[in-house]
C-alpha cells in the first residue's frame, strides 16, 4: 500500500457524477460549422498559418505557437477557411477573441499522419512532439503540455504523476474514458514511460471511481506494465495538481515553482490519452471527451471536434426547457458562457446546462464574521477572510502580503462561507488589480529612469559647454606652444557642443 | 456572477441558532437553582436588543429584515442576561442590552466589525456603572432561607412597577462562591478553614458547578457541529488552571484549586461561548491559542489578585485588543511556501 499524504484544507460537495457517468461515451456528429479559437490555452495567442478560402485537411496545422508558451491548432476535420475573425469564445471573462472559422466538407478526410518513431527518441523528441502536435493539459488550465517537460539541465524525473481524479462535482469525462479505453491509456502511460524513464508511475484515482480503477488496473497487468493505479480520498480540490502531488508523493511544490523541479512530471488522464495519439498514431489534438450533463434530458460524455459549437452539444443531450444559463467546466471552478453558440475549447470537459432548480440564485452576501471556516477549509493554507477584506478594500500590496498569488481559486473557501460571500470573485478581482498595478509601477519605473537619463544627459551638456567656453577663454590668453594636446581633446569637446547647438532649434544659433 | 456556482448549506443564522440552543441547558440549570426569574431577563435583554438592532439598521440605512434574521443580536443578548444575577431590575438589563448592541456594536461597523465582544462590553459597563446590582446574586434556592416566590421576583425586577411584598428585604443576597472565597481569605482564612461552608457545593459552588456542567455540555455540541474549535476551550481552561494550579500547588491553603476555578462563576460559560466569538477573537490557529490562554490567565489574575470577583469579562476584552497584533504575528505558512517533504 503507498502512503498517501495529507493536503490541508478541502470540502465535500455533493457529486452529482452518476447522472453522466452511465452511458458510454457517444461521437458527436461534425458540425456545420467549426470555429477554432487561437487562445485556446495559457499563454500567448496562436499565430495563423493558413489563408481564407485555403482548403485543409484534417490534422493540418493552422495556426503555429505564438512563442515559448503557446500551442499549436489543427484543423479537426477537412474543409475550407471560411474567415479568420473575432468571434465569441468560451472565456471567464466573456470577451471575443480571433478565430479560424473552419467549413467542414463532409469528406474528413486526413492530411498525412507520421507516429513518433521511439527508436533514438528521447524526452526531447516527446517535447517536440507535444508543442508541434497542440497538445495541453486537458484537466481545464490548458497549460501547453510541453512547458512541463522543459527543464535546462534535463534533471531526472523521478515520479510520472497521472491525474485521473477528477474531484469536480457534475464531470466524468475521465472516469468514462478510463473505463472504455484504459487500454489505449496505459499504452500512453507506456509511451511516456519509454520516453521519460521515469522511476516511478502513479495514477491518481479518486476512490469514487472504482470501476475506472478497476479497468485501469486491468489493461495494466494484461500489458504487464508495472504502474501504481492509487485510490485516493475523494476530496475536493483533491485534483489540483499541487494537492494530487502532495497526496501521491509528499512533495508540497514551492511556490512559483514547476513540479519538474521537484522531480515530478503530472499530465492528466485525458491528456494522456491525446499523446498517445499524437505519438502513436501522428494525429494532432483535434478532439475532446466532454461531459454534457445539467438539466437536459440524457446527460452523457461526448467526443466532439475542438470547434463544435456548445449548443449542438447541448442539443445531442436533448436540452429540457427552463435552462437559464450554460457553465463551461465544472461548478467549482467553472465559469458561465454568455453566447450560446460558443465553440468548445481543448480545455472544455464538462458543460452544465444550468436552471433555477439545480443552481439557484445565491442569498446576499453578508459580512464577513471571522469565523475561519474559510481558512478551515482552504488547500493552499490561506486565510481566505483576511483576503477578503484587503481585495474589498482595493489594497492590492496587503493582499499580497497574505498570499493572494498562492490561491488556486478552487472556491472551497466560497463554498463554505456562511456569510455567502462569493470571496473567489473578490480574489480573481483583486488578482487582476494586482497585475494593473505591477503594470503601472513598471511603467512609471521606466519612466522615472528615461527622466533621470535625461537630466543626466542635460547636465553633461551643460557641463561640456561650461568646459568649452573656460577653455576658449584660456586657449585666447595661453601660447601656442602651451596648446598642445589638451588643447586638442578641448577643441573636439567644444566642437560636440557646437554641433549639437546647432541641432538644437531651441537655441537659435547657426554657426 | 463567477464561479463557484454551488454553495454549502452553513448560514450564519443556523450558527446563532445552534449557539442559542447549546445555551439552552445552561438555562435550564440557571432556572433550576436560581428560579425563573433569569428567564424574564432573558426576555427583556431579547426585545431590547432586538428593537436597538432594528433601530441602528434603520439609522444606518441597512437591509432590515437580512440583518434581523441572522440571530446574532439575540445571542449577544442571551450571553449578558446569563452573566448578569437572576434578580437585578429591568432597567440594568435594558442598558447593558442598549450599549453592547448601539455602541459596541453598530457603532463599530455591525455584525463582523466589532472589535470588542459585544455582551461582555454590555456586561463591564454595568460592572463600572452598577458595581452593586449586578454582582449582587441571590443565594441558590436550595441554600435560600426564605422561599423565594415568583411574585419577590417580579418585585426584584420591575422596581416600582410591580407592588413589592412586605418582607422585601435585601437578605434575599448572598455571597457567591467566589466572594465568599475572596472575603473569607480577606479575613486571614485559609481555605480548610471555610470549605465547610453549603456555598461552595462539590466542586465550584452550588448551582455554578451544574451550571458550568450544562455549558460544558453545550459546548461540546458546538465542538461537535464544528461552530468553535477546540483551540479556544482548552487554551482558555488550560491557561487558567495551569496559573491556578501552580498557585495552588505552591500554597493549597491561600489558593483555590484549579478544578474550582474552573467550575466556578463564568469560566465555562466563558470557555464555549464568549472566548469563542469569532468576530472579536483571534483567528490563526496558534493565533486562538495565544488568545484563549491570555484571557485564561488574565481570568484568574482579575479573580485572585484584581478587584473584582469574577474576571472573564475583563480579561476577555483585554485579550480582544490584542487580536490585531496576535493575528498578525501567526499568520499559518501558505501551501509551497514550507518545507515539509
Amino acid at each position: 500500500m503507498r502512503k498517501l499524504f495529507r493536503f490541508h484544507g478541502g470540502i465535500h460537495p455533493e457529486q452529482h457524477k452518476e447522472q453522466s457517468s452511465q452511458l458510454s461515451i457517444a461521437l458527436a456528429p461534425v458540425p456545420d460549422v467549426l470555429v477554432l479559437s487561437l487562445t485556446q490555452h495559457a499563454g500567448l495567442a496562436a499565430e495563423p498559418v493558413v489563408r481564407v478560402g485555403q482548403r485543409v485537411l484534417k490534422g493540418e496545422l493552422l495556426a503555429r505557437p505564438g512563442g515559448p508558451v503557446s500551442a499549436a491548432v489543427h484543423a479537426p476535420t477537412s474543409g475550407k477557411i471560411e474567415a479568420i475573425e473575432a468571434r465569441a469564445v468560451p472565456n471567464a471573462v466573456a470577451r471575443s477573441d480571433w478565430c479560424i472559422v473552419l467549413r467542414p466538407d463532409g469528406a474528413d478526410r486526413w492530411g498525412e499522419r507520421t507516429p513518433l518513431q521511439l527508436t533514438g527518441a528521447n524526452r526531447a523528441s516527446l517535447l517536440a512532439r507535444l508543442r508541434d502536435f497542440g497538445l495541453v493539459g486537458l484537466g481545464g488550465a490548458a497549460f501547453p503540455s510541453h512547458i512541463k517537460l522543459s527543464l535546462k539541465d534535463d534533471a531526472k524525473i523521478r515520479w510520472l504523476v497521472v491525474n485521473a481524479a477528477e474531484c469536480e462535482p457534475y464531470i466524468t469525462c475521465d472516469d468514462r474514458l478510463m473505463r472504455e479505453r484504459a487500454p489505449e491509456l496505459v499504452r500512453g502511460l507506456r509511451l511516456i514511460g519509454e520516453l521519460l524513464q521515469p522511476e516511478e508511475i502513479v495514477v491518481g484515482i479518486e476512490d469514487n471511481k472504482p470501476e475506472a480503477a478497476a479497468a485501469m488496473r486491468a489493461a495494466a497487468s494484461a500489458d504487464q506494465f508495472n504502474i501504481d493505479i492509487v485510490p485516493i480520498p475523494t476530496l475536493y480540490p483533491g485534483g489540483g495538481e499541487k494537492q494530487l502531488i502532495r497526496t501521491l508523493t509528499g512533495i508540497e511544490v514551492a511556490a512559483g515553482h514547476l513540479p519538474l523541479e521537484h522531480g515530478v512530471a503530472c499530465f492528466n488522464i485525458a491528456t494522456v490519452h491525446a499523446i498517445r495519439r499524437a505519438v502513436d498514431l501522428g494525429e494532432p489534438l483535434i478532439a475532446r471527451v466532454l461531459t454534457v450533463t445539467g438539466n437536459v434530458a440524457t446527460p452523457r460524455n461526448y467526443e466532439a471536434l475542438i470547434g463544435t459549437p456548445m449548443n449542438q452539444l447541448v442539443a445531442l443531450a436533448q436540452e429540457q426547457t427552463g435552462t437559464d444559463g450554460y457553465i463551461m467546466g465544472g461548478p467549482m471552478m467553472g465559469f458561465r458562457v454568455a453566447a450560446k453558440d460558443v465553440p468548445v475549447v481543448k480545455a472544455t470537459n464538462c458543460i452544465i446546462a444550468i436552471d433555477g432548480k439545480h443552481f439557484r440564485t445565491p442569498p446576499p452576501e453578508l459580512p464577513c464574521i471571522r469565523c475561519g471556516t474559510c481558512s478551515v477549509a482552504c488547500p493552499a493554507d490561506l486565510q481566505p477572510f483576511e483576503l477578503y477584506w484587503h481585495t474589498k478594500s482595493h489594497n492590492s500590496a496587503r493582499a499580497r502580503d497574505y498570499g493572494l498569488a498562492d490561491c488556486i481559486e478552487c472556491g472551497a473557501c466560497s463554498y463554505v462561507c456562511p456569510s455567502k460571500i462569493p470571496l473567489v470573485g473578490y480574489f480573481r478581482r483583486g488578482k487582476s488589480e494586482a497585475a494593473a498595478a505591477d503594470r503601472a509601477a513598471r511603467a512609471a519605473a521606466q519612466a522615472q529612469e528615461r527622466s533621470n537619463w535625461h537630466e543626466q544627459r542635460l547636465q553633461r551638456d551643460a557641463r561640456e559647454a561650461e568646459l568649452a567656453s573656460a577653455a576658449l577663454s584660456t586657449a585666447a590668453s595661453a601660447s601656442s606652444e602651451a596648446i598642445g594636446i589638451k588643447q586638442a581633446s578641448v577643441q573636439g569637446a567644444l566642437e560636440r557642443a557646437r554641433a549639437r547647438r546647432n541641432e538644437d532649434p531651441a537655441t537659435g544659433h547657426k554657426s | 456572477m463567477t464561479s463557484p456556482y454551488i454553495a454549502g448549506s452553513s448560514s450564519v443564522s443556523a450558527i446563532m441558532f445552534k449557539l442559542l440552543l447549546a445555551l439552552v441547558p445552561g438555562v435550564a440549570a440557571f432556572v433550576w437553582y436560581f428560579g425563573p426569574a433569569i428567564l424574564i431577563s432573558i426576555g427583556i435583554a431579547t426585545v431590547v436588543a432586538l428593537v436597538c438592532e432594528a433601530l441602528m439598521l434603520l439609522l444606518r440605512r441597512a437591509p432590515l429584515k437580512m440583518f434581523m434574521t441572522d440571530w446574532s443580536a439575540v445571542v449577544t443578548a442571551w450571553l449578558l442576561a446569563l452573566s448578569l444575577p437572576p434578580l437585578v431590575p429591568w432597567w440594568l438589563v435594558a442598558i447593558g442590552t442598549a450599549f453592547a448592541i448601539i455602541v459596541a456594536k453598530h457603532l463599530y461597523g455591525g455584525l463582523g466589525s466589532n472589535p470588542f465582544n459585544p455582551a461582555m462590553v454590555g456586561f463591564a459597563v454595568l460592572l463600572i456603572a452598577f458595581p452593586l446590582q449586578s454582582t449582587r446574586w441571590p443565594p441558590p434556592l436550595m441554600l435560600s432561607a426564605t422561599r423565594v416566590s415568583f411574585d419577590i421576583m417580579l418585585a426584584y425586577i420591575f422596581p416600582g412597577l410591580v407592588e413589592a411584598p412586605r418582607f422585601l428585604v435585601d437578605a434575599e443576597t448572598m455571597a457567591t462562591p467566589l466572594d465568599t472565597l475572596r472575603t473569607q481569605l480577606g479575613l486571614e482564612q485559609t481555605i480548610a478553614d471555610f470549605s465547610y461552608m453549603p456555598v461552595f457545593g462539590r466542586v465550584g459552588g452550588v448551582g455554578f458547578e451544574m451550571m458550568a456542567l450544562c455549558y460544558l455540555l453545550g459546548g461540546l455540541f458546538l465542538l461537535q457541529q464544528r461552530i468553535i474549535s477546540w483551540h479556544m476551550p482548552v487554551a482558555f481552561l488550560g491557561g487558567l488552571a495551569a496559573l491556578g494550579g501552580a498557585l495552588w500547588l505552591l500554597n493549597p491553603g491561600h489558593y483555590a484549586s484549579p478544578l474550582f476555578h474552573c467550575a466556578a462563576g463564568g469560566t465555562l460559560l466563558g470557555a464555549f461561548f464568549i472566548v469563542t466569538d469569532p468576530v472579536s477573537g483571534a483567528t490563526t490557529p496558534r493565533g486562538k491559542l495565544i488568545f484563549a490562554a491570555g484571557a485564561g490567565v488574565l481570568t484568574y489574575v482579575i479573580r485572585v489578585f484584581g478587584g473584582y470577583a469574577d474576571g472573564v469579562a475583563f480579561a476577555v476584552l483585554l485579550m480582544n485588543m490584542m487580536v490585531p497584533l496576535i493575528d498578525a504575528h501567526t499568520q499559518p505558512a501558505v501551501f509551497g511556501r514550507k518545507s515539509r517533504t
